[in-house]
């Protein structure tokens, strides 16, 4: 469930216009993910994620924006990635969402594979009304007592 | 006199915070000896009396903010890792969680004593109203103290999860180059992530070209239990290990045909000891007896 | 098509007989990358390369759109009669391909350069 807005510092936005964008937004998603306690696996993946997903918004969305931001409920540290177009939108998500589907010709695993390495996962989209994915990593598993709808 | 309620919380909320601002030295000092700060802080007065001081401006903020009732009001921010600190310091010594509520609760008293002298008259409606925000608060930051208390637990129940699932699941060097890793219980999401960071750590420092892993110890292998071993041997493949499966009962063969499970090219052998014979094959290396062996006494 | 951009720096890539050994460190940017496809086929094509040895012992994240810069260059490699072997991933990234569902199916992999260049040795063959 994502959480709403409680408890929450403030989000770092990045542009994703370029090639270059891409580098800037795995540099600061490392640098969140190292100070909130993420291990290096957990790390690795959080950022493989983001670049997957900010290579989405530039590729198929026609750029965007990432919104970055650190969670802390509680006491409980987490990482909340949120990859934003105004671009077509995904006609069939259904089918965006398997494993190998590609429409740019390339591996194309982009969202289902990005999916595996986040804890939640959301995509916002319809076309003709852009695209918002949202994932979202906690630093240790969050127990079900403490995720608030 | 009539006062609209939206006002009348405002000025409850101001006066409230004020107090707890304008008393801050009198009310920490009175805490400062109250059995929860003066058991945390057993060696410096002083260092109680920061603590206070700091829990009561956290408080101020959240007076002022009116989110008396509300865990998630950001004035708790700022003290919640002293809180959780203080709370498992008298955890460690023994106190239960009802304890520490007890002892969060008895800050209240000499507060709200405090409080009514600040009112004109101590029993009229303004004091009581005053009292009253400042018990909400006061069992808000009870709460929030239980809440950290709570979280820390869960913290230290994972960190020893961690470390149970990374004792039970050694990596041995078998030989030059072969590593093995004997798998005993489920092979869950959890357990899977601790084996292969182990293992691809062991394949690093041991410099191995192969992995033995061994599901004696798994009770059933179904299709999830499948997908985690192959995503192991696909990291290991990805660092230039070959893994071999080993400890393939006949009744677990038999499960994985049935279920339809594809292995595709992993390499399996029924035992550990085909496995490292493979191994040691592959690399050139040949076990014989010796020459002498009927020599060696029985 | 884009051109790396002025000062940018290259993928450092080294003879070793006739091994190519390529290191990639860091980011690799879209330019750079194709340029790097280019330097390498040419390469293969103009001197008597057999080998090529991608050592990504310096690369922290490989995403897809990398996987499919080393995948091709595996490629065209071999359409050229060269052997190719990705070395040194690191587990992190090997964990994260994983998961991620990017095997890198096809490649052979090495756990470092020296086991890199010992499968390209001539015994090898």
């Amino acid at each position: 469930m994502m959480p709403a807005s409680s408890g929450q510092a403030c989000s770092t936005c990045l542009p994703i216009g370029s090639d270059g964008d891409l580098a800037y937004v795995r540099q600061q998603v490392r640098q969140y993910a190292a100070q909130l306690g993420f291990g290096l696996v957990q790390q690795t993946k959080l950022v493989t994620a983001a670049s997957e997903l900010a290579r989405n918004t530039l590729v198929h969305g026609g750029g965007g924006r990432a919104e970055i931001t650190p969670l802390d409920h509680g006491g409980a540290r987490g990482l909340r990635m949120r990859f934003i177009d105004e671009g077509p939108g995904i006609r069939d998500l259904d089918l965006a969402m398997t494993d190998g589907y590609t429409s740019g010709g390339g591996l194309g695993l982009g969202l289902s594979g990005a999916k595996r390495l986040v804890q939640e996962f959301a995509v916002d989209t319809a076309p003709g009304r852009g695209t918002t994915v949202t994932a979202l990593a906690w630093v240790t598993p969050v127990p079900p007592s403490r995720t608030r709808v | 006199m009539y006062v609209p309620e939206q006002d009348a919380d405002e000025s409850v909320s101001r006066v409230v915070s004020a107090f707890l601002e304008r008393r801050q030295e009198q009310i920490a000092q009175r805490w400062a000896d109250a059995p929860l700060f003066r058991s945390v802080f057993t060696v410096s007065r002083d260092e109680a009396i920061e603590a206070c001081k700091a829990v009561l401006d956290a408080l101020s903020d959240v007076a002022v903010s009116g989110r008396f009732e509300d865990i998630d009001a950001p004035g708790f921010g700022t003290v919640r890792e002293q809180l959780g600190r203080m709370a498992a310091t008298r955890s460690r010594t023994g106190s239960s969680p009802a304890q520490i509520s007890a002892e969060v609760a008895a800050l209240r008293g000499p507060a709200a004593d405090l409080l009514r002298e600040e009112f004109p008259d101590p029993a009229g409606p303004e004091a009581q109203q005053g009292v009253l925000a400042l018990t909400l608060i006061m069992g808000t930051l009870r709460l929030v103290v239980m809440e950290t208390a709570l979280h820390e637990g869960e913290d230290l129940i994972h960190r020893q999860r961690q470390q149970l699932l990374e004792v039970a699941t050694p990596v041995i060097q078998l030989w030059e180059g072969t590593v093995a890793v004997p798998l005993i219980g489920t092979l869950d999401s959890a357990r899977s992530q601790v084996v292969m960071e182990s293992l691809l750590e062991a394949i690093v420092e041991q410099r191995a070209r192969y992995a033995i892993l061994d599901i004696t110890g798994v009770p059933t292998v179904d299709s999830l239990v499948a997908q985690h071993l192959m995503k192991t041997v696909a990291a290991a493949r990805l660092m230039g290990a070959e893994c071999i499966v080993s400890g393939i009962r006949p009744a677990i063969a038999q499960t994985i045909v049935q279920l339809g499970i594809d292995l595709g090219t992993v390499l399996t052998r029924a035992s550990l000891a085909d496995a490292l014979a493979y191994a040691l094959g592959r690399q050139g290396i040949e076990v014989s007896a010796r020459a002498d062996a009927r020599a060696v006494a029985r | 098509m884009s051109q790396p951009l002025p000062g940018q720096a290259q993928v450092p890539v080294l003879a070793l007989g006739d091994t190519l050994l390529v290191s990639l460190q860091g980011e690799l940017h879209d330019g750079m990358a194709e340029q790097l496809q280019h330097d390498i086929s040419s390469r293969i094509a103009t001197s008597r390369v057999t080998g090529v040895v991608l050592d990504i012992s310096g690369v922290e994240i490989v995403d897809s759109f990398l996987g499919r810069v080393l995948a091709e260059i595996a490629s065209t490699a071999r359409l050229l009669a060269a052997r190719t072997v990705l070395a040194g991933m690191r587990p992190a990234v090997a964990i994260t391909l994983v998961e991620l569902g990017l095997t890198l199916h096809g490649l052979t992999t090495a756990l470092d350069v020296d086991r890199a260049l010992e499968l390209l040795s001539p015994e090898e063959k």
